[in-house]
């Protein structure tokens, strides 16, 4: 060895025995460090609404930064429900219907040190809103714009008190605001509205601290020791996001001890998994994997002919061959949902399915359906659309896929039904976190594509008179008759083609402790602890 | 010489132009929306109309192109659309990484390589060429990525032998070739990304041997007396220009990544960054590490030309 090699060796020995008496220090409360391995292609961004779809608000959202209303993740036993965040409470204007009132919680400071107040929101609502103001940041403005565009204007009341406005009348607007994450007015000035380095150094109020990332790779977070939450500050020591798209990839991270959680293992790995002692935690969750239909032009301009569609689906047999990993699908929403109701059910019948495509006249129905081939929440696309395909046909469909990537499957998705008039569905999973993603977007006239996710034009006076009704009720229990009404008559009118929920499976090695699965698309991760 | 080196640096020039306009082009080809990243999936036209403004993409195509070209005249690549940080700390990082697995890659299949070759073709017909052949063979019919997983479930899953993804247990930005911590997360992708070169080159060595061996001044050396040894190292030298050829693309190859072993072991190269900016359609990226490869390339064969003329003469002069 030569003399600077034996200095390296000698210096590297050095920081492997301060590493080993490091470790015990790092691990002093025994909360242990928690690894995941996310589904996403990459970190989410830090500067406020994440990318990289809900998993981003999962992983990096909801844990940097709060909302003015949260989540509550407390219980899996039901659907998740609002509940008070950065608002203390909020309420309608008696005086006027579309003026929101919201209480901001007292006492309560970003992990910079300044402290929570009226001005922030609305320095946040004009950050992602006015494209005048010098805080404006485009990406904000996309991020957040599906949750705003009813949004009219905010002013501020008193230190702790704001008001928002809505364009319409809009009871599901309080539903809106859990999307939209507060970032610090504070930090955002330190660095003179750069936002590439805001997301080095980002700055929220939520349970955790931003520690440190290496871009593409890792993001490590820690407890925030003061969240104003005290119940809810984070067990575990140390939160270590890596972002893992490949199934198998992550499989093997867990297996081989680099990760201990992963999202989504793939159906065939179950097994594995579990033979090597890992747990599997699936609970249902707003999510459906459906096909919107085309109601311009078609054979599904006929609700027999959509009526046919949903009949002849085998979903028992697609749950058997994803291992069990989903709910069967018969309505936009899963059971546990407040406003299921008494759907109409379209159980497997196949000869019910013949005869009602017999009655339209439409034999063989030929159809087309635009699917992709992986994609946000979108399962297994490929083999669930080939029983969809091979179950239809039995009945009499002629069913061709037009398979294509993500990215261009959510152009035709944006662009609506009128640029893609030779499509006939389209096979896009979506989140059902609230009313109106959960069924009003799909079915009310005014959000009709590329305006809206109503991409097949779907229009009915009854459906959009009981969708007007709904905006206007500002009682929960009320409303929740309406939205019960609604899902029911979607159903009778069988508005979309229902095949599956996803029931959110992660994998986990036996060494987390403390998780309990929220019905949501968004998880609490403060009360897990990694044994060692 | 030097008048030769810079008739060929200059025409590089317009390869490197042709490689954007094409790679420009085809970005704009492919369905979907460079600002997929940062739309919701049920973003509204108006939404989408706005945010293209905000970004730029509200230009005419040409337009777009030349204000793009103009900015990456002067060192500016732009801003990654869908990490918000500069495409140039993105590409440099990206390549350094990708440039630490061919850094093991390069020796590792060049020198097995060679001398597979090289022994195979030394003995023609007998077994050792069999079977340097047939390993050939099979190195460049394994697909990688298969071969990736195999050995992940092998020696990571089965064997707890080496770690199965990622680039060390902080990442790249604490890595260090002198810890075995962080070492052994390169032994899997260099094996990986090693095969198919080993392949190449051992079956190019072999062919080119093979054949200078049967050349008429290989009988004369023989003839005038020269030890086997001797005899040897002249078909070397004679068949290395050819293989210096073959080395240079796949020293362009491995430099440049690739998509499918980078995924499969996460490691966060020049693939990894080229496979995520076609699913997200994150244009500057894409340009900006598409023409720095593309330039690696041109520069790559440059200096292979280089050395084969030093080798060789007669090229030169031709």
């Amino acid at each position: 060895m030569t003399k600077s090699n034996s200095k390296r060796f000698g210096a590297t020995v050095a920081v492997a025995a301060g590493l080993a008496l490091a470790v015990p220090q790092a691990n002093a409360q025994g909360g242990g460090t928690l690894v995941i391995g996310m589904t996403a292609g990459d970190l989410p961004i830090t500067t406020g609404n994440p990318d990289q779809g809900f998993e981003g608000y999962r992983f990096v959202g909801y844990n940097l930064y709060d909302t003015l209303i949260g989540w509550d993740l407390s219980q899996g036993t039901k659907a998740a429900e609002l509940r008070p965040g950065l608002a203390t409470e909020w309420s309608i204007d008696p005086n006027n219907p579309k003026r929101w009132i919201f209480k901001l919680r007292p006492g309560v400071k970003w992990h910079d040190g300044c402290p929570f107040n009226a001005d922030d929101v609305v320095w946040n609502m004009s950050r992602s809103t006015n494209d005048k103001a010098p805080e404006f940041d485009p990406n904000q403005f996309a991020q957040a714009r599906a949750y705003l565009t009813n949004f009219a204007g905010v002013e501020k009341i008193d230190d702790l008190t704001v008001a928002m406005e809505t364009k319409t009348i809009d009871s599901l607007f309080q539903f809106n605001m859990s999307y939209v994450m507060m970032v610090s007015r504070c930090r955002a000035q330190e660095v003179k509205y750069n936002w590439t380095d805001y997301a080095n150094r980002p700055s929220g109020t939520g349970p955790y601290r931003f520690d440190k990332a290496t871009p593409h790779q890792r993001m490590e977070m820690t407890p925030n020791k003061e969240y104003w939450d005290t119940k809810r500050i984070p067990k575990q020591d140390r939160l270590v996001l890596v972002p893992m798209p490949e199934a198998s990839t992550r499989t093997a991270a867990l297996l081989s001890g680099q990760v201990n959680w992963i999202e989504a293992p793939s159906p065939d790995a179950v097994a594995r998994l579990k033979s090597s002692g890992m747990t599997i935690v699936t609970n249902p969750y707003p999510h459906n994997w459906t096909y919107q239909l085309n109601f311009v032009k078609g054979p599904f301009t006929d609700k027999r002919v959509r009526q046919a569609a949903n009949y002849a689906l085998n979903r028992s047999d697609m749950k058997e061959m994803l291992n069990g990993l989903m709910l069967e699908g018969y309505s936009t929403v899963p059971p546990s949902t407040p406003y299921y109701g008494k759907p109409k059910m379209y159980n497997y019948d196949l000869a019910k399915a013949k005869a009602l495509l017999k009655e339209a006249g439409c034999l063989p129905c030929k159809v087309t359906f635009a699917i992709s081939t992986s994609g946000s929440g979108q399962m297994q696309p490929l083999p669930m659309n080939e029983l969809v395909k091979s179950n239809m046909e039995e009945a009499g469909f002629q069913v061709t896929l037009q398979t294509m990537d993500w990215n261009a499957l959510l152009d035709i998705t944006r662009a609506g039904v009128e640029k893609f008039s030779e499509i006939h569905g389209i096979n896009v999973s979506r989140a059902a976190q609230d009313p109106f993603n959960a069924l009003v977007r799909h079915v009310w006239s005014a959000a009709a594509a590329p305006k809206g996710a109503n991409w097949g034009h779907y229009k009915t006076p009854e459906m959009d008179k009981l969708i007007g009704e709904i905006m206007g009720e500002f009682d929960t229990a009320k409303r929740n008759v309406l939205l019960t009404q609604m899902n029911e008559m979607m159903n009778e009118e069988a508005a979309l083609i229902f095949v599956a929920h996803d029931i959110n499976p992660r994998a986990m090695s036996p060494k987390v402790k403390g998780f309990v699965q929220a019905q949501s698309w968004f998880q609490d991760l403060t009360p897990v602890t990694v044994a060692p | 010489m030097s008048r030769y080196i810079l008739q060929r640096i200059l025409y590089a020039i317009p390869i490197a132009f042709g490689v954007s306009v094409v790679c420009f082009s085809l970005v704009y080809l492919a369905p979907g929306d460079p600002l997929q990243t940062v739309l919701p999936p049920d973003a509204t036209a108006e939404t989408i109309e706005i945010v293209k403004k905000a970004y730029g993409f509200d230009k005419p195509l040409p337009i777009q192109f030349l204000i793009w070209l103009g900015k990456v005249v002067t060192g500016d690549f732009g801003m990654s659309i869908a990490t918000r940080r500069p495409v140039l700390d993105e590409i440099i990082m990206a390549l350094s990484n990708t440039g630490m697995l061919a850094m093991f890659a390069i020796p590792t299949a060049f020198t097995i390589g060679f001398l597979m070759g090289l022994l195979a073709g030394c003995f023609p017909g007998k077994w050792i060429d069999r079977g340097v052949t047939g390993t050939a063979v099979f190195g460049v019919s394994l697909p990688n990525y298969w071969l990736a997983i195999v050995m992940v479930i092998i020696f990571a899953v089965e064997l707890s032998w080496l770690p199965a993804t990622g680039m060390g247990p902080k990442g790249s930005a604490e890595f260090s070739i002198w810890r075995w911590s962080d070492t052994q997360f390169l032994v899997l992708p260099v094996i990986t990304l090693s095969m198919i070169p080993i392949g190449i080159i051992s079956r190019t060595t072999r062919a080119a041997i093979a054949e200078m061996r049967n050349q008429d001044f290989v009988q004369t050396l023989r003839a005038k007396g020269l030890s086997e040894l001797a005899v040897i190292r002249h078909v070397i030298k004679n068949a290395l220009p050819g293989v210096l050829a073959v080395m240079g693309l796949q020293f362009g190859y491995l430099l440049g990544g690739s998509i499918l072993v980078e995924t499969v072991f996460t490691w966060p190269g020049s693939g990894f960054l080229l496979s995520k900016a076609i699913i997200n359609r994150d244009v500057p990226v894409l340009q900006g590490t598409i023409l720095t490869l593309a330039i690696a390339f041109v520069m790559t064969n440059l200096i292979i030309d280089l050395l084969q003329s030093m080798i060789d003469p007669r090229i030169r002069r031709g």
